[in-house]
């Protein structure tokens, strides 16, 4: 039954795509300048009736509906509620519904916020927008449609995989794909914009918001699946340079680019073909990113099921895109000249943009090098965190310091007067860096350089906040975002440099010294869960310096439904500090591996990525009090 | 100078997109595709009901026997039932189904509930005998002839063009 309104709603949805395209079609050819009634109410119609088939899917889940393949595969009748709706997304399938929906959304949005704009951009783009809508729609019905139906019925489900049931994974998919789907209205808009020769500075204000909102929430969406690895992976790292974290991290680059170039679009009807060029890239490289994880060609944990006509369809529509954006690029093509002072803020940005073009990069080869590498030699090779380690981090140091004097340096020309201040800071980054190393005795070159530059970040930021502050111009969304960023990289240094790491097999009653620390195996528990069983150790965690007590109770997990073993870190978590903490057995044996780490200021590396968003969504409230 | 700068990109462009599509066709993982031809040496499965044990002299007996791997747990396993259930009135052929890391209750429930199309029925509750089958997801499947060897084998879920196949080779 659900199956059939499912596919229903579907079928209907690619009908009133083609509508929309027919009737802004006609609209085109009319002389008016308002856009049709029709046009708005098959919209909204079209949005309506997805919304109900997502909302289809979430009840086929609840009601544990395991007539179809995908409830069937991936729910079970005794999952907590919770992660019955998340189960939805958390799968090829439904997960290809949520981004349709978003797309669906999103394009009635962007119709209904954009009165001011001409006729033929609006109409373009909403065409364009409506061919994305079709195309996936008709990959979900064909090849991965969550509303397939198996028969005979099973009496009950799969169940979701265990390492998947996690909060911050029931809202990492949602988060991201309002990223990824975000960048396609400015990739429609930009073709729309070379179509219909719409490049007047007025074009960054239909697009400005969205760049805003797919940033902001791409950011949140990285952030959440680091945390998610963090807390359930068990290797107690958050950041693997693992291709799918690349596939994310790589329209971020893109659209960091992008809105900066934005502000000098808009100030200085400069860069118009850059700005389009990254319009256009930031959706092909959420498209491919989407490719290299569904496709198999990568394996991980996003990789669901691996099917190469899934990967096919997936490739043609990406080729499509590509060869479509390039041939409209060189046609509308025009050199412009810029004329740039050195010591402007538009070459500031410009170099924001050279950076973020080489981190892009270095990202995409580390990521498609070994691909192609198999593809043409028929080696398997694997490129790891020292590549992007040893490429990337000496650029960061260079970066840091452009990222705290652009933002005080002023249009068109500007002059160096405050080299004395700049002195300054460096000099109090300097002292601070070695307080640092001296209070904790640690040493690197390289890591005293990005905590130098770090600091120097974020004292120059802060310098400023209250040199505009007094001015009352300050700008605050900027600031914010720019401080966290310094502290992010601060933090992540630290981090780095202060962790520490021990691995031993302990037998039960044992104790282990080590540094300042004890570890004592104090008991050992079996629990039964309704979905689960547990072998709890608990492990008392000893500063010998403070006599500091840490009880943790790392778990060894037995699931049923599927049934697998996972190994759940126990973490504590405190302002300075995480202890990390994961157990495994060792067969036949009466001793339990232990691997004990020691991570300074995590909690403070996941807030300052919030804030470095939470500065995207102030804007984002700025521009929208303004209009 | 800007012509150049376009023929490059494309090419670029081109040259990856085309490394895409190779990359679709190899298959990165494991594969046991090579095995056909060769023989089945090691045959140690345990029956469904009591502890006795296949051995290869068992499969000898047969002119053909495919040797079918499933669980109750497996979606796929469902849908390739029903040929499985035609196959079994092939006179010339014995099917040898392999219950696959399962529980028994729910195993016999699925065999109630579907029919049981096999002529032989054993069980690898912990997948270690698969092994010797290149095993590495199921459903699978095997054809054998009376001297082990290896005919055919299929990955996946037994297809309509898969059924010909064995009657077609069979007979």
């Amino acid at each position: 039954m659900l199956s059939n309104l499912g596919n229903l709603l579907l079928f209907l949805s690619i009908f009133l795509s083609f509508a929309i395209i027919y009737a802004s079609y006609k609209s085109l050819r009319l002389s008016g300048k308002l856009i049709p009634r029709i046009i708005y109410q098959i919209s909204t119609l079209q949005s309506t009736l997805i919304i109900i088939c997502f909302f289809t899917l979430i009840a086929a889940f609840i009601i544990s509906d395991f007539s179809l393949i995908t409830v069937y595969q991936n729910s079970h009748t005794l999952k907590p509620v919770f992660y019955k709706i998340a189960g939805t997304w958390g799968n090829h399938e439904g997960s290809l519904l949520l981004w349709v929906i978003i797309l669906t959304i999103f394009s009635f949005l962007f119709l209904v916020f954009n009165k001011n704009h001409p006729k033929p951009f609006r109409l373009i783009t909403l065409i364009i927008q409506n061919i994305l809508i079709i195309g996936f729609l008709f990959f979900i019905l064909f090849n991965s449609n969550p509303f397939s139906v198996l028969l005979p019925v099973p009496k009950e489900g799969l169940g979701l995989n265990p390492i998947l049931q996690d909060p911050a994974l029931a809202i990492h998919p949602p988060l991201l794909y309002i990223g990824f789907v975000g960048s396609s209205i400015y990739f429609s808009a930009a073709i729309s914009s070379l179509i219909t020769n719409y490049s007047q500075t007025s074009f960054v204000h239909s697009i400005k918001n969205w760049v805003l909102i797919s940033w902001s929430f791409q950011t949140l969406g990285i952030l959440v699946g680091s945390i998610w690895a963090y807390y359930e992976l068990g290797w107690g790292g958050f950041w693997f340079w693992d291709p799918v974290e690349n596939a994310s991290l790589l329209p971020w680059f893109a659209m960091t680019a992008l809105f900066h170039s934005l502000i000098v679009f808009e100030k200085r009807n400069l860069f118009y073909f850059w700005v389009i060029i990254l319009c256009l890239l930031t959706f092909i490289l959420s498209v491919t990113g989407t490719f290299l994880v569904r496709s198999g060609i990568l394996n991980s944990v996003h990789t669901f099921a691996s099917d190469p006509a899934r990967g096919i369809y997936i490739l043609l529509f990406l080729s499509l895109m590509v060869f479509i954006s390039i041939f409209l690029l060189f046609k509308k093509y025009k050199i412009e000249n810029y004329n740039l002072n050195a010591n402007s803020k538009e070459t500031f940005i410009l170099v924001n943009n050279w950076f973020m073009m080489f981190y892009l990069i270095t990202v995409l080869l580390g990521t498609i090098y070994p691909i192609f590498i198999d593809a043409l030699m028929g080696n398997q090779i694997s490129v790891g965190p020292p590549f992007y380690n040893t490429v990337i981090l000496p650029a960061v140091v260079i970066f840091l310091f452009f990222m705290s004097i652009g933002p005080r340096v002023k249009w068109i020309k500007s002059h160096f007067e405050n080299i004395k201040i700049y002195l300054l800071i460096l000099a109090g980054s300097i002292v601070i860096n070695f307080l640092i190393s001296f209070l904790l005795k640690s040493y690197s070159v390289l890591s005293n350089l990005i905590i130098i530059s770090a600091i120097f970040l974020i004292i120059s930021s802060l310098q400023d906040a209250v040199k505009y502050y007094r001015k009352n111009r300050i700008n605050l969304s900027q600031t914010i975002s720019h401080t966290a960023f310094g502290f992010l990289v601060l933090f992540i240094g630290l981090n780095h440099i202060f962790s520490i790491e021990k691995d031993y097999n302990i037998k039960l009653g044992e104790t282990k010294k080590f540094n300042n620390y004890s570890i004592k195996f104090q008991n050992l528990e079996l629990e039964n869960y309704s979905n689960y069983k547990a072998i709890i150790g608990e492990l008392i965690i000893k500063d010998v310096k403070t006599e500091k007590k840490n009880i943790l109770r790392p778990e060894i997990r037995i699931y049923n439904n599927p049934q697998t073993l996972t190994y759940e870190a126990s973490i504590r978590t405190s302002i300075l500090k995480d202890y990390y903490l994961t157990m495994s057995n060792i067969d036949r044996s009466d001793y339990y591996n232990i691997k004990f780490q020691k991570k300074p200021l995590m909690i403070w590396i996941w807030i300052s990525v919030i804030m470095i968003a939470f500065g995207g969504f102030l804007r984002l409230l700025k521009n929208a009090k303004n209009n | 100078m800007q012509r150049i700068i376009k023929i490059t990109v494309l090419i670029i462009f081109l040259f990856i997109i085309g490394v895409f599509f190779i990359s679709l066709d190899k298959d990165t993982n494991y594969n046991t595709k090579n095995l056909i031809g060769k023989n089945i040496s090691k045959i140690n499965l345990e029956y469904f009901n009591e502890k006795k044990f296949y051995t290869e002299e068992d499969l000898k007996k047969n002119n053909y026997t495919l040797v079918n791997f499933w669980a109750s747990w497996c979606a796929p396993c469902r849908n390739e039932h029903p040929l499985l259930l035609k196959l079994s009135k092939e006179k010339n052929l014995k099917l040898l189904g392999v219950n696959f890391k399962d529980k028994k209750n729910q195993a016999k429930i699925f065999l109630k509930d579907l029919g049981n199309p096999y002529d032989f029925l054993a069980k690898d509750e912990f997948g270690k005998q698969s092994i010797n089958f290149g095993i590495y997801g199921i459903p699978e499947s095997i054809l054998l002839n009376n001297n082990l060897k290896v005919l055919q084998k299929f990955v996946g879920p037994l297809t309509l063009k898969d059924y010909n196949l064995i009657i077609e080779i069979i007979n």
